[in-house]
């Protein structure tokens, strides 16, 4: 099979790569690119540890073709934290312990950011609906929205 | 090992929240798990499966895979060894099928290729011409004498003759007289139960790589909860020696019992051998589910007589539980765990396994617990309501304390159960009022804890900071306990101390991440481990010094002198004496290896409040509360992690979770869309209430955490729902179809 040049923008960086037209965006980061930190924990669009940004909007990334990322935005966990500096998400999830394994972890950031830059004030409702597709089988879920709670909290007074 | 008379004493470490030293890769994205890696010239593994529940496999034709362009290597049952050893010949031929397929997704071949998208169109090459058999998938059905037979000659000699060929394993546990216990009994209640397999559900599925050469010497990288147990089975199915293999654990993605076993590393490794390269395998999400985990599928009948006044005069137990297409003991800890949580004159608990074609029970936390407690305290709830009693204050009545003749035999020592019914009793939780449709559940549960063999090494380096060696895999933040033991024995800080997971090559053997043992355990072998290294460093210290070896004391991280001599020298902190180790005899260590026992029995209860949907039958989750015997709560936030994710769990089993096969004996749920674990808006907050009863048999009164709860919410849930749906729950999952039928009639 015929491979397709594609350019996008990964985490604020332009990039180049061939792929399969049959190939998901997850494969063409994991396999192509070694960014290894979006996991895949279905392949069906239903644990969300594949979960990236795609031009401003959370998806599941072995929903999404590589090829679709031409001229996009794609944003990853690995663009998270700025050098050094962890964003507070990253960091309060260390500090209450919002991970076991950690395996989902970075599907949950991913989506949790993604939440609070349209939302800095979710209910937990909210944030428990918003989260509904990101499986997390260690923690009970109950650290996760409380480390985001607290994050977004101290997003709003920053 | 004994608890410390001074563990009394004030924690400066333990008992604290630290982060975890692994945090920072987690967060980030850079931590590699199973799938993360690759080697230069890898190749791309990928599995065959029967799509039969049964069957005798007449011939497999590879040449047309082989034939493809990119295909390296193409292997059968037969590139595998079979190991005399019947639990390593098990693994192997689970690993890759011989004569018969015994389950739908039963691996048959594999093929190695030069990319993904090869090796999937390889393998829908290779032809595989099956003869069906008749199949079993359910436990009652499998146990009966005409039954299609799974596998012949497995019975163990403890079975009756007469029985299915099924019937594997057979157990019975208890003491008093039944018969004048129940004739005492004002009121008796005897139920069936059922209960559907369940998947462990880790996120991360299985995944490997693996290198082999002609010489017999291999590289293992895997996710794995014990890299030991995988170098032994891999050992044993590819016919090579364990000292040839080094066996790397990845970070692991959840496992929660599911990777206790082997089901690629061995395949992946023959195919490695014949291609003369590293081959990468990573399962899919259905392959998960259709050959890996999960846990019994049960079928269980539970007698219990009570006073007036709510003392449990006897109590009896039948448990059958189908391990799938292969023997095991699972039964065995279900009827020990069974009547664990009472203190009984007359109890009995019989256990059966039976085969079926399904896939391979793996432990699932708790192993056996769950299930059969769940049916327990459904009676007991039952009774209660029956007799107008208080369900804690019963089980309080009736609980198990020190001194108890266990149900399973042994006398409990220190045990938390009254204590922390107390808790649950004093909780506003247990008092807070119900609405229309409401009910309020709960359950006690129970785990033995395991110890067990394990090695650590601790060396003191040069510039005064601590590295600390241990073989266990890391599954909740275990490094950091470890490294906050250490620093709590030497007395130095937390950050000083990096522990580290050892491949098989660097330390000796240690058991599986299992039984909750690994705190415990590992806890016991660093602090031991770093008596050691203190021991030394006195002795070093007392030359310099000149005076008696027991002349030096260690406290708050540093050599001071004792006794006649205190006050003579000035305390050496340990950065002092590591400095100039070189000078006093070298390279400052400690070691300890050990068969733990003294692990301590865990107790739970918990509380949950669920509405009922009287039209559609769904089961709203409204509040849930978790009290448990820790013993010595090390990292008390993963602690609570550990009660609040087994909770869930606990919860999906209750609610959702189940394997369901259809006629044709094939599974019908293999992915997370149809196979539903909870989610975020599924549940509330999961509140904790930790107790801390310490442990006797570990220095800092440590015990294992992570399975006792799981045990309690397959019970407390039931009960919530039987409660407020006034309708007795005796089959799970409680799926809304199933609860709308029982509301229904
Ligand atoms: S891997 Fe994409 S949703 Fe599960
Ligand atoms: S921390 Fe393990 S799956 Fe979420």
């Amino acid at each position: 099979m015929k491979t397709i040049p594609v350019e996008t923008t990964i985490n604020g960086d332009s990039a180049e790569f061939l792929c399969h037209a049959d190939e998901s965006l997850l494969d063409v980061l994991r396999d192509r690119l070694g960014l290894t930190g979006a996991k895949e924990g279905c392949g069906t669009g239903d644990c969300g540890a594949c979960s990236v940004m795609l031009n401003g909007r959370v998806v599941c990334s072995c929903l999404v073709l590589g090829v679709e990322a031409q001229g996009a935005e794609v944003e990853t966990i690995e663009g998270m934290a700025n050098g050094e500096e962890l964003h507070p998400l990253q960091r309060i999830f260390l500090e209450e312990a919002a991970l076991q394994c950690g395996v989902c972890t970075p599907g949950i950031l991913v989506a949790a950011k993604a939440l609070l830059e349209k939302n800095p004030d979710p209910t937990d409702t909210e944030l428990r609906y918003w989260l509904a597709g990101n499986l997390c089988r260690c923690t009970g879920y109950d650290k996760i929205i409380k480390a985001v709670q607290t994050a977004a909290a101290e997003m709003r007074s920053a | 090992m004994a608890f410390d008379a001074q563990a009394e004493r004030n924690f400066k470490v333990v008992g604290t929240r630290v982060t975890r030293p692994d945090g920072i890769d987690k967060v980030t994205g850079k931590a590699a798990y199973g799938a993360d890696v690759s080697a230069p010239g890898m190749l791309h593994g990928r599995i065959l499966r029967s799509p039969h529940a049964h069957a005798r496999i007449v011939s497999i034709d590879t040449s047309a895979a082989k034939a493809l362009t990119g295909v390296k290597a193409v292997v059968t049952g037969t590139d595998l060894a079979q190991p005399e050893d019947e639990a390593f010949a098990d693994v192997a031929i689970n690993c890759l099928a011989r004569d018969k397929v015994l389950y739908d997704g039963h691996a048959v071949a594999a093929v190695a290729a030069t990319s993904k998208a090869i090796a999937k169109q390889a393998i829908r090459l290779i032809k595989v011409n099956y003869e069906k058999l008749p199949h079993v998938t359910d436990v009652d059905e499998a146990m009966k004498p005409d039954a299609p037979v799974v596998q012949e000659g497995r019975a163990l000699e403890t079975v009756p003759a007469g029985m299915s060929q099924n019937v594997t394993t057979h157990c019975q546990f208890g003491h008093g007289d039944l018969e004048a216990g129940f004739a005492k009994a004002d009121k008796i209640i005897e139920r069936s139960f059922k209960t559907a397999a369940t998947h462990q559900g880790y996120i991360e599925p299985q995944a490997c790589m693996a290198s082999l050469g002609s010489d017999g010497r291999g590289e293992v990288w895997c996710c794995t909860q014990g890299q030991y147990m995988v170098r032994a089975n891999c050992a044993a199915a590819l016919g090579v020696e364990e000292s040839q293999l080094r066996i790397t654990a990845s970070e692991i993605g959840g496992g929660f019992g599911g990777k206790t076993s082997t089901f690629i590393e061995p395949v992946a490794l023959a195919l490695s051998r014949k291609a003369g390269k590293p081959v990468k395998i990573v399962m899919t999400r259905d392959e998960v589910l259709k050959a890996t985990g999960p846990t019994i599928s049960t079928s269980m009948d539970i007698k219990i007589g009570m006073t007036k006044d709510g003392r449990i005069t006897a109590a009896r137990g039948e448990l059958r539980y189908s391990g799938g297409a292969y023997p095991n003991a699972t039964v065995d800890m279900g009827a020990q765990a069974a009547f664990a949580a009472y203190d009984l004159e007359a109890v009995e608990t019989v256990g059966w396994n039976a085969m079926t074609n399904r896939p391979k029970e793996i432990p699932y936390r708790a192993p056996g617990a769950p299930t059969a407690i769940y049916a327990v305290e459904s009676v007991v709830d039952e009774l209660c309501q029956e007799l107008g009693l208080d369900p804690l204050d019963v089980r309080l009545m009736n609980a198990a304390r020190k001194g108890t003749r266990s149900s399973y035999g042994p006398t409990f020592n220190e045990i938390g159960l009254v204590a922390t019914l107390e808790a649950a009793k004093a909780h506003p939780h247990y008092t807070a009022p119900l609405g229309p449709n409401q009910g309020r559940g709960l359950s006690c549960g129970f785990w033995f804890n395991f110890g067990g063999n394990t090695c650590v090494s601790l060396n003191i380096n040069d510039d005064g900071t601590i590295g600390v060696v241990e073989g266990n895999p890391d599954i909740g933040g275990s490094r950091a306990s470890i490294s906050m033991m250490a620093a709590e024995e030497l007395g130095v800080p937390y950050d000083k101390v990096r522990t580290v997971i050892a491949d098989t090559s660097s330390l000796g053997f240690n058991d599986i991440t299992d039984g909750s043992r690994v705190t415990f355990a590992v806890g016991l072998a660093t602090i031991e481990a770093a008596r050691a290294a203190i021991k030394e460093m006195c002795r070093r210290v007392a030359k310099i010094w000149d005076i008696d070896e027991e002349a030096v004391i260690w406290e708050d991280g540093c050599a001071k002198p004792a006794g006649p001599n205190a006050g003579t020298h000035p305390p050496m902190t340990l950065a002092e004496i590591a400095a100039i180790a070189g000078k006093t005899g070298g390279p400052i260590a400690g070691h300890h290896e050990v068969n733990a026992d003294g692990a301590g029995v865990s107790f739970g209860v918990h509380l949950c409040d669920t509405e009922v949907d009287r039209e559609t039958g769904a089961v709203k989750i409204l509040r849930y509360t978790v009290f448990q015997d820790a013993g010595k709560a090390v990292h008390p936030d993963y602690v609570e992690g550990q009660m609040q994710g087994g909770a869930v769990q606990g919860i999906g089993w209750a609610l959702n979770e189940e394997y369901i096969y259809g006629e044709d004996g094939r599974l019908q749920n293999a992915g997370f869309l149809d196979y539903r674990v909870p989610v975020a808006s599924d549940l509330p907050p999961i509140e904790t209430v930790i107790l801390e009863i310490p442990n006797p048999g570990h220095p800092y009164g440590v015990r294992g955490v992570g399975e006792t709860p799981i045990v309690p919410p397959l019970a407390a849930v039931s009960n919530a729902v039987s409660r407020a749906a006034g309708v007795r729950m005796t089959e799970l999952p409680m799926s809304p179809p199933r609860l709308l039928k029982a509301m229904t009639g």
